[in-house]
């Protein structure tokens, strides 16, 4: 026990890291099955529904094919160039996730004597943003060491077209967050969250003053993280499937969780820097809103009961009222505990923002068609750079003439 | 010893086995992974001795930007193994000579020196992002200036070269 206390700090952290992956990777699982749910439904399908109740277990199932597909190393590989490159996307792709806060405050108890924050680091790091960023701009070798390992002809033209593509975007990407950092006069996250909260709520949020700088952010955070329509990379129909052609079994998964977790922190930043993080949208003064968890819980966990009976499988029958009603009792809980409430309010505006954002993105892909390799270059260069630099002059003189925005 | 300390040994010593291998390493790519290694671990260090912001800026520009840069011509030219011819041989041997010397130079230094070396500062108090940027932008704001001068005309000539080349093609 006296061990415990003497590390509280070093054993609450790695519990704290080893809880986050947990979620990260299952979150990662069923944002493959929304994906596909998703870009099935805007296409008239009905995506997978075969694998346990709509699809649910197909995640599982993907999973338990990846670990078991044969695993061939292609002949005329660079060996430790070709093990290193997943395995450095997929820890880059997961430790920027370790940045990202949570929650404003600390769990109601203490553990081992420790006070425990949502999110890894304490809320006092001062290089939350610049840190992100650092790891975005290492991200690039991942993609281009497995393109150029693979001794192939697809893998190297996705290589090098990734390696460009990330450099040109990660100049717009940096640039448009630096009329946030203008306004809140911080790298932190928690002060530049904290810097959003006025009285009357959605007012507040960064998104009215840095408008372009959230546009230029996103266009090019999706360019960062190869989605569509910046998927050249992977462009299927002319590179077979780009830098990771070469790659089969777990090693492909690699690159896949890397690239999901990726949107997962771009979704995060997104309502961080400029939809204010974990504020409501609500003035504080409406106080009915503390209950809008419970309202929107409630109803689709009962929907979700009634769905279940109503399942043609019996394994349907069985699984989703269960689910249904875990899901009612949490909102029941929800209003029992004023206390628990209370706490959940904030990570709940966070998640909410999250999947809206990760929605945002599994729409575009369903929506837009690629872009031509030369338009790519011209729309980052030409378009997103200079509009994101004036964005940092203009917010820096509107800063001068009428000082602090807030 | 303390964490601190053990945790410099670690980077200190990835950042010289880096730069070894850099030297050793056959392969031109390996040779760039192997400056990345040296250039993160000195992020490392920078962020042990409580310079956040340099130690970020560190691996985004070095580590990020120029590195990729590196990676992107090796793979560009699709550059094969290094060809030694005699001449690049025999430049290894005053190459040791001086390495041998300057860390003779610098150890001597430091063993004459008589200040202690503070093995970690405060976080956040030597070159926050706050003082660094007073310093470039009032101290040091006309040889900035002159350094961001010569950055664009290196552009510039780059811009120059670049459409000749067109132009005779």
């Amino acid at each position: 026990m006296d061990f415990l206390t003497a590390h509280g700090w070093l054993i609450v952290t790695v519990v704290k890291v080893a809880l986050l992956l947990f979620i990260v990777l299952t979150v990662n699982a069923y944002l493959t099955w929304f994906e596909r749910k998703v870009v099935a439904h805007i296409q008239s399908r009905w995506g997978p529904h075969r694998v346990g109740p709509h699809g649910l277990l197909q995640p599982l199932a993907d999973g338990v094919k990846f670990l078991f597909k044969e695993d061939p190393t292609p002949a005329g590989v660079d060996r430790g160039v070709y093990f290193m490159a997943p395995l450095l996307a997929l820890a880059l792709a997961l430790t920027s996730i370790a940045i990202i806060p949570f929650g404003p405050d600390p769990l109601p108890w203490k553990i081992l004597g420790q006070e425990v924050y949502l999110g890894i680091l304490p809320p006092n790091v001062n290089i939350g943003i610049l840190a992100l960023f650092a790891i975005t701009a290492l991200g690039v070798y991942g993609v281009a060491l497995a393109g150029w390992s693979s001794n192939s002809k697809y893998p190297l033209l996705g290589g090098l077209r990734s390696s460009a593509q990330m450099i040109s975007y990660e100049l717009a990407l940096t640039l448009s967050v630096v009329g946030v950092l203008l306004i809140s006069g911080s790298f932190n996250l928690t002060q530049i969250i904290n810097d959003q909260s006025s009285r009357y709520g959605i007012l507040g949020w960064n998104i009215f003053p840095q408008f372009l700088g959230f546009v230029c952010f996103f266009i090019a955070a999706i360019a960062e993280t190869n989605r569509v329509p910046f998927d050249l990379p992977e462009a299927e129909s002319e590179l077979v499937a780009g830098f990771h052609t070469e790659y089969a079994s777990f090693k492909f998964a690699m690159f896949f969780i890397a690239e999901y977790t990726s949107m997962i922190t771009v979704s995060c930043l997104c309502s961080i820097l400029f939809f204010g993080g974990w504020l409501s949208p609500f003035p504080a003064t409406w106080t009915w809103t503390w209950y809008l968890p419970t309202v929107l819980l409630l109803p689709l966990g009962l929907w979700v009961i009634w769905d279940g009976i109503h399942y043609e499988t019996i394994f349907g029958k069985l699984i989703l009222p269960g689910i249904g009603a875990v899901m009612c009792l949490i909102a029941v809980a929800l209003v029992a505990f004023p206390a628990v409430n209370n706490f959940v309010q904030a990570p709940f505006w966070l998640l909410s923002k999250i999947l809206v954002f990760l929605f945002v993105y599994v729409w575009m892909r369903g929506t837009l068609p690629r872009l031509r390799y030369d338009q790519l270059m011209a729309f980052g260069w030409k378009m997103l750079l200079p509009v994101s630099i004036a964005n940092v002059i203009f917010t820096s003189f509107a800063i001068l003439k009428w000082g602090a925005i807030r | 010893m303390t964490p601190q300390l053990i945790i410099f040994f670690a980077l200190a010593a990835l950042a010289v086995g880096g730069a070894i291998s850099l030297i050793l390493q056959k392969h031109p790519i390996h040779s760039a992974l192997s400056l990345i290694v040296v250039m993160v671990s000195l992020a490392g260090l920078y962020l042990l001795m409580g310079a956040e912001f340099v130690a970020a800026v560190q691996i985004i520009v070095y580590g990020g930007a120029i590195m990729v840069l590196f990676v992107f011509v090796i793979m560009l030219l699709n550059a094969g193994i290094e060809e030694h011819t005699s001449l690049s041989k025999l430049a290894g041997v005053p190459g040791l000579l001086l390495a041998l010397a300057l860390t003779g130079f610098i150890a001597a230094t430091i063993a004459r020196s008589t200040d202690t070396v503070q093995a970690a500062a405060q976080p956040g108090n030597m070159a926050s992002t706050r003082d660094l940027s007073a310093m470039i932008f009032k101290d040091f704001v006309y040889p900035f200036e002159l350094t961001s001068f010569l950055i664009l005309v290196a552009i510039l000539g780059a811009i120059v070269l670049a459409q000749r080349e067109k132009a005779r093609a």
